[in-house]
């Protein structure tokens, strides 16, 4: 698509890639010990309050016999207090949770920061050149309109900076006719 | 070198009449001078520039409408090329198999992302969510119950407190309990709430304002072939994801699930931009945002068949069977990663997962239908009050301070949400509440029946009981909860902050239908000797499940809402896992429609798209207005004479004049001004660029070159000025249709094969041209609303 976009590229892609690649460090690593559990729920029974029981069994050793430890009731009584309680054998993975939370708060930390930069200390450092607001009024002409990235000689910068610079600028005017479509004009999205 | 929109142009539009005409169509279907194979000679004998396709023929403007037909018969002349080139050497049918497989690869990589995404989302609003009320201080990023999780310390009468995880009031003052501890519990859960919401509006405005709202109407719209630059972009979806987290988790009446489909959207218009198949040809690449759509509800839900219906019953426009598998195999992946995931430590894929097992009765059918009745009247009422406020917004100083707003809705909602143990929670968690049937080992309040001291039964069996002051507590508390759902949803639905309205009308539905079951289950215990409860309800049976009236009622307030009928009870279905319910779910989702209906044939999505004036042909509109083609094409009668070129006469100058001064998207091409004898059309887009590239490639090209369509320019004398041939970029069978073509036709002719403009002729003679604005204005009209407003380049 249009190369205005290309910028955020190089946003979206490496998050999703390290997030899949942590992930899968994540999924290669041994099950962490605190990452399966087998809950036990009985409720009361005779003069007996009611217990919840967490232990940390395989899937096939949870049931009440395995994880109820140690068994309040008297052994004949075992087998209808047993019947009683629900067990239910869960799993998670505590690191994803972990990479997961700890991107995304990466990720709006980077944003709010970005947006704080272009709030506060961009406006400062645009003033200087200010002449380059007539160069953009320029492409109000159709065809330039259209596709203002492609042949547009600021598109073709040099140094890589200047290209940078280039893709945030035409992207900043993207999101402001956004801004102006959504917020000002209120044609969309009301 | 895959794509030459310049030869596709040519046969398509032969493609296009030759289909047009074979479906009895159009009463005057194209005639055009020229057969597809002579135009292929001519195209070789052509030795101009336009050899070279130049870059960006063929594609459309923003907010200007894609030709279906166009888009169509391009990738049919693509393929065809690919697979004429697939017999020469092996490396191009290597690349011919890529072509081929390339959409099942776009597929995997929607599938793969946007299940990742869902992923995130979901573990992320389950941390922020309970951030508003504590911290785990072993290890910040768990949510409460994550934090809970290994812990021995939880006992059976309070089980979900442990000492690593602390109220914020217990950790600053070290009192859990008192005025002192609730009052400033209170005030940080409200300060939290506005901290993200804030958050949330402030990222959606400075970075990607397309990000707000549910998105659903705008896909709509995009599938139905209208363009919106940057609406599916990469900011977008970044941004979208992001803020979704903190709008949920913010506490505010809103949910995730429709937002979920735009996420999933822009991750196909992501992966389509790596194939030039699909990021040059407009029509393919909506068929990739079909099957996207239907992720995105697959991974919302965890229900991937429901997506896929869903995609084809509520968004979706042009939808071949090609796509409907796609959208399956998408579907699947992303249900699969996001299951991979586990993002709630279920093994399942979303929170309100349940499983019954108990019958229902011939007789509970009656409260069913009335929660149908409700849903509908709700839906009724959400669109008819979401609607006059969201055009309040549109129309009035409100719409100018759009962060104020959220934050003062927020505020609002937060300080009503606290006091009340059923508000205070997120929206899922009390779906996923009211879903549950009470067994023995429920700690809810909503499961505080007295039980008989004497019963040992086992846990899935438990009879009718009668209910403890718990559940009456819990009653009045839901009622209350009832009321300010309905109101505040009203309200935030529309604000500029990512919003979906699945999950806020599931829980009107579900504490409606909650309230219901309890009050027959009741009513059977109590009177079951009552004749309709004889048969079915004897003492100590388990007859009444409220849990199965809250899904019922959840169903048919989103089935008042949206409209939906199939697709939202096998969203339901999936979501249950038990066949038995599907009659109950069937019977609550078509009264909830019927009902609704009955008050105004359109759901909310409909509404949002008429309220913003998107130009979209509804497929299920009936039109039955006896016009004709001639009362709707322009010129009308006192206006000027249709703008139009001749073959052989127009100069580039009068071309660039009419450019100018004309904001057409296209100009008839006529063989001469006396007699008006049709041709073909040419687009504006393809005009401008052909005299542009040509100015600056082809020497000779002068404003007094003559600008010809005919196949063979004639040879001049040396003292004019070389012409400028642009047969290649003319479009030699337009649709066209006889000024008495009814205007029901005309509409069908738009709806079905998705023109964009279609030209009125006489016997061969060009009388007007109708767009497709046209016939929406004319629709508009005759619908007696405002014609100007709807939105159109």
């Amino acid at each position: 698509m249009s190369p205005g976009r290309e910028g955020s590229w190089t946003f979206v892609v490496p998050a999703v890639v390290t997030w899949f690649l942590l992930d899968a460090i994540v999924f290669v690593q041994a099950k962490n010990f605190e990452d399966v559990r087998c809950k036990c729920i009985c409720p009361p029974y005779r003069n007996f309050t009611g217990h919840i029981y967490n232990r940390n069994v395989s899937q096939k050793d949870c049931n009440c016999l395995h994880v109820v430890e140690p068994m309040p009731v008297p052994g004949h009584d075992v087998e209808a207090y047993c019947l009683l309680c629900e067990c239910k054998y869960e799993e998670r993975s505590s690191n994803t949770i972990k990479v997961t939370i700890i991107i995304y708060l990466s990720v709006v930390g980077a944003l709010l920061l970005y947006m704080l930069f272009l709030l506060l200390v961009d406006p400062l450092i645009r003033k200087h050149d200010a002449y380059t607001q007539p160069l953009h009024n320029e492409e109000d002409s159709e065809v330039q309109e259209m596709r203002p990235p492609v042949d547009s000689a600021q598109a073709k910068g040099n140094t890589v900076l200047e290209r940078v610079e280039g893709a945030q600028q035409r992207w900043k005017k993207q999101v402001q006719e956004q801004r102006k479509t959504v917020f000002d004009r209120h044609k969309m999205l009301s | 070198m895959h794509c030459c929109p310049l030869t596709g142009r040519s046969h398509c539009g032969g493609a296009g009449a030759g289909g047009g005409a074979g479906a009895g169509a159009g009463g005057g279907a194209g005639v055009s001078s020229a057969t597809p194979t002579d135009e292929m000679n001519g195209a070789g004998n052509l030795m101009d520039f336009l050899d070279e396709p130049f870059p960006d023929v063929g594609t459309y403007e923003d907010f200007h409408t894609i030709d279906w037909l166009r888009e169509k018969s391009r990738d049919t002349d693509r393929h065809r090329k690919i697979t004429s080139k697939s017999k020469e050497s092996f490396w191009e049918l290597i690349k011919s198999l890529l072509d081929a497989w390339s959409g099942w690869v776009v597929m995997l990589l929607i599938g793969l992302l946007s299940g990742t995404l869902a992923g995130v989302i979901d573990l992320a609003v389950d941390w922020m969510t309970d951030l508003k009320e504590g911290v785990c201080l072993t290890a910040f990023w768990y949510s409460h119950e994550q934090c809970c999780w290994t812990s021995n310390e939880t006992t059976f009468d309070d089980r979900d407190k442990c000492p690593q995880w602390q109220k914020w009031a217990e950790l600053m003052t070290g009192h859990a309990e008192g005025a002192g501890a609730y009052v400033l519990n209170y005030f940080l859960y409200v300060l939290w709430a506005l901290l993200f919401s804030f958050l949330a509006v402030s990222l959606v405005r400075v970075f990607a304002p397309y990000a707000c709202g549910s998105g659903i109407p705008e896909i709509k719209t995009i599938l139905s072939g209208f363009i919106i630059r940057g609406y599916l972009g990469k900011w977008t979806l970044l941004i979208k994801t992001v803020t979704l987290v903190l709008a949920v988790s913010s506490g505010l009446s809103l949910g995730k699930e429709g937002p979920l489909v735009h996420v999933a959207c822009c991750c196909g218009n992501l992966f389509c931009s790596l194939f030039s198949k699909y990021s040059k040809n407009e029509g393919k690449r909506r068929e990739v945002l079909s099957a996207a759509a239907a992720a995105g509800v697959s991974v919302a839900f965890g229900a991937p068949i429901g997506g896929v219906l869903f995609s084809l019953e509520e968004v979706s426009y042009y939808f071949p069977l090609k796509t409907l598998w796609r959208s399956f195999f998408a579907a699947l992946v992303a249900a699969f990663t996001l299951r991979a995931i586990n993002p709630f430590g279920n093994s399942r894929l979303v929170l309100f997962y349940v499983e019954y097992h108990t019958p229902w009765y011939m007789a509970e059918l009656v409260p069913f239908i009335l929660l149908g009745v409700f849903g509908g009247l709700w839906g009724t009422l959400f669109i008819k009050a979401n609607i006059a406020w969201c055009r309040r917004r549109k129309t009035t100083q409100l719409g100018k301070y759009p962060v104020l707003e959220v934050i003062a809705v927020t505020g609002i909602t937060a300080l009503l949400a606290f006091p009340n143990p059923y508000t205070r929670r997120s929206t899922s968690e009390l779906i996923s509440e009211l879903f549950n049937d009470c067994g023995a080992l429920e700690s809810s309040q909503l499961c505080d029946y007295i039980n008989n001291p004497n019963m040992s039964r086992p846990v899935d069996d438990i009879p009718d009981r009668p209910a403890g002051p718990g559940v009456y507590n819990a009653l009045w508390q839901l009622a209350l909860a009832l009321v300010f759902k309905i109101v505040i949803t009203i309200f935030t639905f529309g604000m500029k902050i990512p919003s979906g309205l699945f999950i806020p009308s599931m829980a009107v539905g579900a504490i409606a239908g909650r309230i219901v079951g309890i009050a027959v289950e009741q009513m059977a215990y109590h009177h079951h000797d009552w004749i309709i409860f004889k048969n079915w309800c004897r003492p100590g049976a388990d007859c009444v499940t409220p849990g199965l009236y809250a899904m019922v009622g959840a169903a048919a307030c989103l089935g008042g809402v949206t409209r939906m009928t199939v697709s939202l009870v096998v969203i339901m279905f999936e979501l249950t896992g038990g066949l038995e319910y599907i009659v109950p779910l069937m019977a609550a989702a078509v009264t909830s429609k019927w009902v609704a209906d009955a008050f105004g044939k359109e759901g909310i999505y409909e509404s949002h798209i008429q309220l913003n004036g998107y130009p979209y042909l509804d497929v299920r509109d009936e039109f039955t207005h006896r016009t004709l083609a001639t009362d709707v094409m322009r010129p009308r009668r006192n206006d000027p004479p249709l703008a139009v070129l001749t073959q052989d006469s127009t100069t580039v100058e009068d071309v660039e004049t009419l450019i100018k001064d004309t904001d057409y998207n296209g100009f008839p091409v006529v063989v001469s001004r006396e007699s008006e004898r049709l041709i073909g059309f040419v687009q504006r887009r393809d005009l401008t660029l052909a005299i542009k590239t040509a100015r600056q490639k082809q020497d000779g090209v002068v404003s007094s070159s003559v600008v010809y369509f005919t196949e063979d320019a004639p040879q001049l004398p040396a003292s004019n000025p070389q012409p400028l041939k642009l047969r290649r970029i003319l479009n030699l069978s337009p649709f066209t249709v006889t000024d008495h073509t009814p205007m029901e036709t005309v509409v069908d002719i738009f709806r079905k094969l998705g023109l964009r403009q279609c030209l009125v002729t006489r016997s061969g003679r060009l009388l007007g041209i109708i767009t497709k604005k046209d016939v929406l204005r004319h629709m508009a009209q005759m619908m007696n609303q405002d014609p100007e407003s709807i939105m159109f380049n």
